[in-house]
């Protein structure tokens, strides 16, 4: 009788845990989802609601047109104010996911009734994202391991600083949505290997298509889950699920990929997207060769008909391969592809690429900065990821390998890997933490073990009365976890630190410490570019190095010869070309690109390293790969680059050097030093009296980092 | 001479064997086979025309050989499904299969409206 009660009494308290378990499952995971978004607004908190950088001016002034002119317009859009001479087709030269995602949350918003002004939704559009990406991780973590990895994974990515460092509010990039997009496609595309279902293909083909819609790193996509079938194929882990996900994710996904206009034709054209398509092929000659030894009883006539299939199926797929490429129908592979799997490549062969500094090889330093402990707990949750060996942690395992290979090469593609690292991170702490907790509470299972009946918690004691012979288990168990929630606890102020001092700088606006400890803010770019919008006629052409053509046109609202989407090397290279000239010649150039103004970016005054004066070389290597005039050595000395005196003549005379320091060898910049110290360099400079000929000052700002020439008419000829 | 024979003999037996075991086959898997022949067939005769005469809309093309290869993929898809013999499907009633397959069938021909231009 007694007995009875207290089970009726102990049957609901047990559902009581399961509910109590998701009630904490839920609010964890809406504080994760409040603190990734709060995390991210650091910038604007300290500055104002702004747009950052270069690139998400472009975008956010595309998303401005598709909001005040319709989808259509946007879509035929074709802009006369950059790459002037020749325009661009805005609509089938970018991708259209991000402007698109914006503009329906700015409608959807209004639909609400809440007046916000598109900027607003702009920079909240990607922490906006973050907070989505780490439900999928959940999500994710729970398909590989358990609800524990997913949770911990949900929040690690949370504040990871390698994605923090391109989803901080006002980063208004491709990358903020397309990290979501990407960790969403693996999900839905490991969930349809998973069960096996078409519903499930279909999702990830749609998840595949707004990747695509959305960032150009949707080749990774394409070339790691046909590499991840053929793991498993060669692995003898195929099964009739992978080939129902595959093959309904590739078709769909293909087609619908097809329909953004800036991919096209990509997908059956580019050498980089035939990998996918061998596969899909090779996925058809496996299953019919299962059908058939699954028809046929006799083995010795499989093998026969085996051996003519695949040297039938061989020479077809080298033949089409060979002719494709040999009448060019398929492109080979572009430099970008090839500078991944060759970091060198791309120094040799495209310096416009090598000369981005987000390009370049990654250092260890980097990616202590960006991952902190999740660097040591990726190689333990490889070894969890080993040791249970499923097709989702084969999964996990392959997206993580290559896209830490693909992080060492470039550091923007940390942003890539940093999604995979927190999973595999994850699954290392869940897995620890959950073996140490059991150990810990091993003692009192046993002693109540006559009242549980649970599968779990039997296994667990009987493990644990296994252990028991290890003295001070206990104890050692219960150091570790204090280890470990240490180790967590200074991730979690790393990555703090890391975003409010390093990733949370708009770098339109500077801030610097004065001489007082104060922190004085540098609003230069923005007074120039409302300088250009006020004074100058609105048909006016601006020429500048290509990292401002999308701020110019976007805040100053004028035309540009060159931009940050430097499609035309030519072009681009001409504008090196004129600035690395000497006036007369550069003043040839200027007419003949019908220029009016020319701004130069100078930090001389203020001690702002990344000027033009310091990216100089990089225009020399540019023009002088379009016209050999132009040779690098004449701009050195003894192979060195220096401003000063001991400069080389050439140096010290060409247009961007008397651009920069026109009037500078008249100034003090800082006290006890002569006139025309250049403070970015720490030298005096060796041209302090500079005539300028064919262009005049027009504007300078506060702190003479923008400065804007006029362009003279040309004199009278008599 | 003797090898080219055994060989000949050879295939006469696959053939043989190939054509008594898929006779065992159920007549529902049988009709969605010739249903993923045609859709091959209709592909290939594609290919051929294309070959012959060029590929000058490529998209019309492409659409057109996508939509054969999508549906003979899609209905291979669910042969497996509602093939009894398969293991791994054996919880996936064939109602939510057929469900699945004229989904994803809806979608591939609504884009391939969107495409064919």
């Amino acid at each position: 009788m007694s007995n009875s009660s207290t089970s009726d009494l102990l049957k609901p308290f047990k559902l009581k845990t399961k509910q109590q378990e998701l009630l904490i499952r839920v609010s964890i995971l809406c504080l994760v989802y409040i603190l990734a978004f709060i995390t991210r607004l650091f910038s604007v908190l300290r500055y104002e609601s702004m747009i950052h950088e270069f690139d998400p001016y472009f975008n956010y002034r595309t998303t401005l047109y598709l909001t005040q002119h319709g989808f259509y317009d946007f879509w035929n859009w074709f802009d006369y104010e950059s790459w002037y001479p020749l325009g661009r087709i805005v609509g089938g030269t970018l991708y259209p996911g991000l402007m698109v995602t914006a503009a329906l949350i700015y409608r959807l918003l209004h639909f609400l009734r809440f007046a916000v002004h598109i900027r607003e939704v702009c920079v909240l559009t990607a922490p906006f994202f973050a907070s989505n990406t780490t439900l999928v991780a959940y999500f994710f973590g729970k398909e590989i391991w358990d609800s524990g990895a997913g949770l911990v994974a949900a929040i690690l990515i949370a504040v990871c600083p390698g994605y923090i460092s391109r989803s901080v509010a006002g980063s208004y990039d491709n990358e903020g949505v397309a990290i979501f997009a990407l960790l969403f496609t693996f999900y839905l595309f490991v969930k349809a290997v998973n069960t096996g279902s078409l519903a499930w293909g279909l999702a990830s083909a749609f998840g595949y298509f707004y990747m695509v819609s959305a960032w150009g790193g949707y080749v990774f996509i394409i070339n790691l889950i046909p590499l991840y079938v053929l793991v498993l194929l060669i692995t003898g882990r195929y099964s009739m699920r992978l080939y129902v996900a595959y093959n309904c994710m590739y078709i769909l996904g293909m087609l619908l990929a097809m329909q953004i206009r800036f991919v096209g034709f990509q997908h059956v054209q580019s050498g980089e997207h035939m990998a996918a398509m061998g596969v899909f092929f090779l996925m058809q000659v496996f299953y019919f060769l299962d059908w058939v030894k699954h028809m046929l009883s006799d083995t010795k006539l499989f093998q026969e008909f085996l051996r003519i299939t695949v040297t039938c199926a061989v020479a077809v797929g080298g033949i089409a391969l060979g002719v494709g490429m040999a009448s060019g129908y398929i492109s080979p592979w572009t430099g970008r592809f090839y500078s991944l799997l060759d970091p060198t490549y791309a120094k040799d062969h495209i310096p416009i690429i090598a000369s981005v500094s987000e390009h370049q090889p990654t250092a260890w330093s980097s990616f202590m900065f960006d991952f902190h402990i999740l660097l040591f707990l990726f190689p333990a949750g490889l070894y969890f990821c080993f040791k249970r060996l499923s097709d989702a942690t084969i999964f996990i395992v392959m997206y993580g390998l290559t896209s830490m290979y693909f992080a060492g090469v470039m550091v923007r593609l940390i942003l890539v890997a940093t999604p995979a690292v927190c999973l595999i991170s994850a699954i290392a702490v869940s897995a620890t933490v959950k073996n140490l907790t059991v150990l810990l509470r091993s003692k009192n299972k046993v002693a109540q073990i006559g009242s549980s009946k649970g599968t779990s918690s039997a296994k667990a004691s009987s493990k644990a009365s296994l252990d028991q012979s290890q003295p001070f288990q206990k104890n050692g168990a219960m150091a570790l976890l204090f280890g470990a929630f240490y180790l967590l606890s200074r991730y979690a102020t790393h990555c703090t630190w890391v975003t409010s001092e390093a990733y949370s700088s708009p770098s339109i606006v500077l801030a610097a410490r004065g001489a007082h400890g104060n922190r004085v803010i540098f609003d230069d770019y923005r007074e120039a570019y409302f300088w250009l919008w006020q004074n100058t006629p609105p048909d006016a052409k601006v020429m500048s190095w290509w990292d401002y053509g999308y701020q110019i046109t976007a805040m100053g609202n004028r035309t540009v010869i060159v931009d940050n989407n430097t499609w035309n090397n030519t072009h681009i290279a001409t504008v090196g070309r004129a600035m690395s000239s000497y006036e007369d010649e550069a003043y040839e150039i200027i007419r003949s690109l019908d220029v009016d103004y020319v701004l130069v970016v100078f930090g001389g005054v203020t001690g702002y390293s990344s000027d033009d004066i310091n990216k100089f070389l990089w225009m020399v290597r540019i023009g002088g790969g379009v016209f050999p005039v132009i040779k690098e050595p004449d701009y050195l000395v003894n192979g060195e680059y220096r401003v000063d005196k001991g400069a080389a003549p050439k140096m010290l005379n060409c247009l961007m050097y008397k651009l920069s320091y026109y009037r500078f060898g008249e100034m003090m910049t800082e006290y006890g030093k002569p006139p025309g110290y250049d403070r970015a360099r720490g030298v005096e400079i060796g041209n302090k009296d500079i005539k300028l000929e064919h262009l005049e000052e027009a504007f300078t700002t506060s702190n003479w980092i923008v400065r804007i020439y006029k362009v003279k008419p040309p004199n009278n000829r008599w | 001479m003797a090898r080219t024979s055994s060989s000949k003999e050879n295939a006469q037996a696959l053939f043989h064997s190939l054509r008594s075991a898929y006779s065992a086959t159920p007549v529902n898997l049988k009709i969605i086979d010739l249903y993923v022949g045609f859709a091959v067939f209709t592909a290939l005769i594609q290919v051929v025309y294309m070959a012959s005469v060029g590929s000058f809309p490529f998209n019309s093309f492409l659409s057109g050989v996508l939509s054969c290869v999508g549906t003979a993929v899609l209905a291979v898809c669910l042969r497996i499904q509602v093939n009894k013999e398969n293991k791994e499907f054996k919880d996936l009633p064939p109602e939510r299969a057929f469900a699945d397959f004229v989904l994803c069938n809806l979608v591939l021909h609504l884009v391939i409206m969107n495409f064919l231009g």
